[in-house]
């Protein structure tokens, strides 16, 4: 009898807030909810019509002297249309780490906002910090919940990158929809817009970048992907909307300030007009 | 078959406030003070892992004394609720209240329906935007819930302790003030005449964590370092 009341008390404790949500709310989390609510006749067969529902486009990160940096473009369309301007697609995880997401809009937010849950609810349990690769982890995991849906055509990809403090160099994971991690080096992009940003980068980006100097490469090279992918958006100084750009180094993750964004988008604008360049 | 004795349930509840009442008077005080600041907590606990005080959400903190294994379990349960909460409505919907009040019907069934009850007794703090808008509730083993002004003391000789801190309390006080205070409190039933800082666990709820450290998570634990640095503060 004792036995069996101990190592239920162990089998019970967790620290992770998806595990006690997937046990006690299952309802609440992002992909449960839907795959169960589908209608019957939706298999995955009937995803060669997709659903119309807005899409995050281009991610792009990179490592530099300090740690690393993402930055996101401000569009979400819905097919042809243009659903959101002013879209936020980075966001901070916690104090060390920051992911961006491209794909499914709708769930992708919730996944965002389920982690930094996730995270934060292990360091007040635990009294203490997930490890950079766990924080990883724990991410590839909530994508591979919702696979179901991304073989509905509802895909979530996100892009994750993080301080580490016992090394002390920044890092990036990319994942593919059946929540498998890869460890990318020097920079990687992700979204609709990604090819043409990664080509940017891979003329742009070089070792040991200062934090300017690295705002100014991602925000051309998000201005590449928006020159070709139709679903990027620019930037756009009628509106006075810039990338949301995060930098996360040894003393945590920081938002750069609008002033500087609009800045440094603005010298880009001029450079290639002054240039009377047609690609 | 062995006959059942009789047993009143007024005597019944008696013994249980008792027992409870003798587990919490052996461990070692916690205080609590609302001050200009924001809120600090203060305990007597020499271990540098095994706490007394927690996070539970941006503006709500927690303190207990009893016996670990009793109110850890209750602080990881807040955690939970808490979480949960404030993932399904929003962040701002999370409150100390309802904490408390969740608190209060586990304690009072425990006590009840349990064989025997918790020996904890729990503070649980909000910061506001000012001192005025701060709430401070107090929780003990049967379920009874306080509201509190200014101050809450619990466990070991808490009588003496509450009396120290009520003659210095001030409303104006800062984070130093209010460490102080509480540190002279903690020494009002023994001989000795200071605490080390490696012998207290401090914490506090920042009132202005957005403006100062860009967080809204107002929980801060000082390190032994960050005492001794806050003690030397001149007023």
């Amino acid at each position: 009898m004792q036995e069996t009341s101990a190592s239920q008390v162990a089998a019970n404790a967790t620290s992770s807030f998806t595990e006690h949500l997937q046990r006690s709310r299952p309802e609440l989390l992002p992909y449960n909810a839907l795959h169960n609510g589908m209608p019957n006749g939706m298999t995955a067969g009937s995803a060669a019509v997709p659903v119309q529902v807005p899409h995050a486009t281009t991610i792009v990160a990179m490592t530099y002297a300090g740690g690393v940096l993402m930055a996101g473009d401000r569009r979400a369309t819905m097919g042809n249309v243009i659903a959101s301007r002013h879209i936020e697609k980075v966001f901070p995880a916690d104090h060390y780490s920051v992911l961006g997401i491209a794909g499914t809009a709708g769930i992708a937010l919730d996944i965002t906002r389920l982690f930094q849950v996730e995270l934060e609810h292990y360091e007040k349990i635990e009294g203490t910090q997930l490890s950079l690769d766990g924080k990883a982890n724990r991410l590839g995991a909530m994508i591979r919940g919702n696979l179901p849906m991304a073989m509905q055509g509802l895909a979530v990809i996100p892009l994750f990158a993080g301080f580490d403090r016992p090394t002390g160099v920044g890092r990036l994971f990319s994942y593919d929809i059946t929540g498998g991690r890869y460890e990318e080096q020097e920079h990687h992009t992700v979204g609709s817009g990604s090819m043409f940003a990664r080509g940017a980068l891979k003329k742009l980006w070089r070792p040991n970048l200062s934090e300017d100097e690295a705002v100014r490469v991602a925000v051309e090279a998000l201005y590449d992907a928006a020159d070709d992918d139709s679903a990027t958006g620019g930037p756009d100084p009628v509106r006075q909307l810039w990338p949301v750009v995060y930098a996360v180094s040894r003393s945590g993750a920081v938002r750069i300030p609008e002033r500087q964004l609009a800045a440094v988008a603005g010298t880009i604008i001029e450079s290639r007009a002054v240039a009377q360049r047609e690609a | 078959m062995t006959q059942q004795f009789y047993v009143s349930p007024e005597q019944l509840m008696k013994d249980r406030a008792d027992f409870a009442r003798k587990g919490i008077a052996r461990g070692r005080s916690v205080v609590v003070i609302s001050c200009r600041d924001g809120i600090a907590l203060v305990a007597e606990n020499p271990s540098p892992s095994l706490h007394k005080i927690g996070e539970i959400y941006d503006k709500i903190a927690f303190a207990a004394v009893g016996k670990y294994n009793e109110f850890e379990s209750l602080r990881q349960a807040g955690v939970r609720y808490a979480d949960v909460r404030g993932y399904s409505y929003d962040r701002e919907d999370v409150t100390a209240r309802g904490l408390a009040s969740v608190y209060a019907q586990s304690l009072g069934a425990v006590f009840t329906a349990e064989q025997k009850p918790f020996e904890v007794e729990l503070a649980v703090a909000e910061v506001g935007a000012g001192p005025e808008t701060d709430h401070l509730y107090r929780l003990t083993f049967d379920g009874s819930i306080a509201d509190e002004q200014g101050f809450i003391v619990m466990g070991g000789q808490a009588d003496k302790v509450s009396e120290a801190v009520a003659a210095g309390w001030r409303g104006e006080l800062d984070f130093t003030g209010a460490v102080r205070l509480a540190l002279a409190g903690l020494v009002a039933d023994k001989e000795a005449g200071a605490l080390p800082a490696s012998a207290v666990e401090v914490a506090v709820l920042d009132r202005g964590s957005e403006s100062s450290r860009g967080t809204r998570r107002a929980f801060r634990r000082l390190d032994d370092a960050d005492v001794v640095a806050l003690l030397a503060e001149e007023n």
